[in-house]
């Protein structure tokens, strides 16, 4: 009796001393290797698409050929509102990776760079950087990232397939685009294809038609900023909003709107049941990914405005990776950074998911065979006349319930004037959090 | 326990219990360094949080650095367009998932402690959703409440039935999450009013059954008044539940479609998801004082009546 009523608390111990082996060991080993000076370990956080993953995993193993000591390992974080806590609170903490990939733009001024980043403004590989970048990655004086993906665009993906048989052709003007759609609708296919149930799909429709608003009133983004412009108010910008409770009220959307989600759109839009879906062409790689056969029956144009003489391309930025002042491997960060801005960096992103937009690094040359969709994007992005960056690119203000707001929009809950209105309250509250001049 | 010390005490009691108190303050077997670690824990982890958070609430915060802006963010936070909706969804959660806990956690105790076959049995199963984790039953429950490809919405297609759209569907969104809250709780609820019927003494109900007394009679007569303090425990701890509910409706439906199933939880966590740390934590300390300001009254009616009887 005695013995069996000792053995669990043998167990324990076995349990306790195992444990505690299990962490001075882990401990012990990551202590082994810094230590060592010969080989070091750096690591890098990135978002945990598997697009995102495939080119981070082979740029590292690149760079580790290229450097044979150094070893980078890639850490993944969730995308969206909780990654952007992640980072945050991994910055505020002192507990970020040794550099970090994360959104340019108004995102990137939200982690206060100047507080947590290292600037790598006269670093000689800052020079590969395309200029039209730098912006993106300034706070203050300093730039602090090098662009790592391509260029992307907030624009209509369209199936080449549907527009043929229907002998539809691309459409210039808003009031073209809705004809098209009416005419696919009677054909029994859902016109535009909308996924609320991944929220901020619902967006599109208003940060994508922002290259008609700045095409419309060119000095809308800094009086934005500076809190005189508003988009309830300026006739351009609501036009987003109005758009998308038009296309809502003539029952355009596919039936199952409200509970699809961004994978099932994706299928939709590939498969031919729907025929438009205004998204980002981050969507690309996806479809690459799950239909490849079907990747070249999908094309792209741009969330068409009012002027077909000015029709022209909502672009958006690659993200940047940055490294955190509290690295403990300067040195190394800055060797991988260079790496990632170089042909050899870009050359090992397209060996690992094809080129699906421009890059924004020197000499880095798109190969032949790129999607269809990519070659619709790329006379938009040479002709800077025909091309502005998304807003969030121009502006540090952007408020964080856009999608919820767009997706009552859409839901037909509330209307394009109210949604207009209550996003200015929204920004608000950014505005002020950045301490911008005119908002307190 | 207060309340009736207190009301029959003449002035000599008091004296009495003074004194009493006195002695065993002097006489007290612990030096007070053995409260050391305990008040040590205690201040670490809920005395000094509690201040700082509400001394941020009247800052603009970003984690490292602060300015004191004072009452801004409560100004700002009853601006938020989404608080009222927030705050009338809370109420209307708080009130329907309680309500039914009672009502349906009642009728099931009767059912599980009356004479009926596998008793043992049911009482688990009834019990084992609350042992579930809030997340995989709203993921779970996303997927069956699907509008087209659900199992609910097909199972009630096989039967003639259009189901609504659950989730999606502005106007069932937060009743549907609501539902789910109750079949996850209810088992609680349960548990709590079966140890208050069996502790009624049987011998009043053998007494009401000599007088010809029907079952439905006995239920309403004995069963129910006699189970009050059940019902003051069940209606309290799924008020205080249903009022700060966050983890469900954040699983199943983030506040959405748009803002139409927000509670007062998931706006104050999208702030601090978007970085406004100051301005959320106002938010959690007009929470808190919500929360109080209901159950505090509550709680003293409920245990009023519970003295008096």
């Amino acid at each position: 009796m005695t013995t069996s009523r000792r053995r669990p608390w043998g167990s324990l111990t076995v349990g306790v001393t195992a444990l505690a082996v299990a962490l001075t060991g882990c401990a012990g080993g990551s202590g082994g290797s810094a230590g060592g000076g010969e080989s070091k370990t750096i690591t890098w956080l990135v978002d945990n698409t598997e697009n995102t993953v495939t080119y981070a995993e082979q740029i590292a193993k690149d760079f580790n050929a290229a450097n044979p000591n150094i070893t980078v390992e890639v850490e993944t974080r969730p995308q969206g509102g909780e990654g952007d806590n992640i980072v945050k609170t991994r910055l505020s903490t002192g507990d970020m990776a040794d550099l970090f990939s994360y959104n340019s733009g108004s995102l990137f001024h939200q982690i206060s760079p100047e507080q947590n980043l290292v600037p790598v403004t006269s670093e000689p590989y800052m020079a590969n950087v395309s200029e039209s970048f730098k912006p993106v990655v300034t706070a203050g004086k300093e730039v602090y990232g090098v662009p790592v993906g391509t260029g992307n665009a907030g624009a209509v993906l369209y199936n080449k397939k549907v527009y043929e048989k229907l002998g539809l052709s691309v459409p210039k003007t808003w009031s073209e685009f809705m004809a098209n759609s009416r005419k696919i609708k009677d054909a029994g296919i859902a016109p535009i294809i909308q996924t609320y149930q991944t929220t901020w799909t619902s967006q599109l429709f208003v940060l994508g038609d922002f290259a008609n608003v700045a095409a419309a009133s060119p000095g809308f983004a800094t009086d934005y900023t500076a809190n005189k412009a508003k988009y309830a108010t300026d006739s351009a910008a609501i036009k987003g909003f109005e758009h998308q409770e038009e296309a809502a009220k003539a029952g355009l959307f596919n039936e199952d709107f409200a509970s699809a989600t961004y994978a099932q759109g994706l299928e939709k839009l590939a498969n031919g049941e729907g025929a438009q879906y205004p998204i980002l062409s981050f969507a690309l790689p996806e479809i690459k990914v799950t239909f490849p056969d079907k990747l070249n029956d999908i094309g792209l144009f741009p969330l068409p405005g009012e002027d077909a003489s000015k029709n022209a391309l909502t672009v958006w930025l690659p993200g940047g990776v940055y490294i955190p002042k509290s690295t403990k491997n300067l040195e190394e960060a800055k060797k991988f950074q260079a790496f990632i801005a170089s042909k050899a960096g870009c050359d090992s992103q397209t060996k690992a998911v094809g080129a699906n937009g421009p890059y924004l690094v020197k000499g880095c040359d798109l190969p032949a065979d790129v999607p269809t969709a990519v070659k619709d994007m790329l006379p938009y992005f040479e002709d800077e006349s025909r091309n502005s960056p998304a807003l969030e690119y121009l502006s540090p203000v952007k408020g964080p319930a856009l999608e919820q707001i767009t997706v009552e929009v859409g839901s037909g809950i509330r209307s394009a004037k109210d949604a207009a209105a209550l996003y200015d309250e929204d920004v608000k509250k950014q505005a002020k959090q950045l301490n911008l001049p005119g908002w307190n | 326990m207060t309340l009736k010390t207190a009301a029959p005490a003449p002035a000599a009691v008091a004296r009495r219990a003074e004194h009493q108190a006195r002695r065993r303050k002097g006489k007290s077997p612990y030096p007070y360094w053995f409260y050391l670690p305990a008040a040590v824990v205690y201040t670490a982890l809920f005395l000094v949080p509690t201040f700082a958070s509400f001394f941020f609430s009247f800052t603009r915060w970003t984690l490292t650095d602060f300015t004191f802006i004072g009452l801004d963010n409560f100004v700002q936070f009853f601006q938020e367009p989404a608080l009222l909706k927030g705050l009338t969804n809370t109420f209307i959660y708080g009130a329907v998932t309680s309500t039914l806990k009672v009502v349906l956690g009642m009728l099931l105790a009767v059912l599980l402690t009356s004479r009926i076959i596998a008793r043992g049995y049911l009482r688990s199963v009834i019990f084992f959703p609350v042992l579930l984790s809030s997340i995989g039953v709203g993921i779970v429950f996303t997927v069956l409440m699907d509008p087209s490809k659900g199992m609910i919405n097909e199972a009630l297609a096989a039967v003639g039935i259009e189901g609504p759209a659950w989730l999606v569907d502005p106007a069932w969104a937060l009743l549907s999450v609501a539902m789910v809250d109750v079949w996850k709780g209810v088992g609680l609820a349960t548990v709590i009013y079966i140890a208050g019927i069996v502790s009624i003494p049987q011998e009043y109900f053998e007494a009401a059954k000599m007088d010809g007394a029907s079952s439905v009679k006995c239920f309403f007569n004995i069963t129910l008044p006699l189970a009050r303090p059940a019902t003051a425990t069940v209606i309290i701890l799924s008020l205080i539940g249903g009022l700060r509910s966050f983890d469900l409706i954040w699983a199943m439906t983030k506040g959405g479609p748009g803002f139409t199933s927000d509670v007062i939880a998931s706006v104050i966590f999208k702030q601090y998801q978007a970085g406004f740390y100051g301005l959320s934590t106002a938010g959690n300390v007009v929470l808190f004082l919500i929360v109080t300001a209901i159950i505090l009254p509550l709680s003293m009616f409920l245990n009023r009546k519970e003295v008096e009887q």
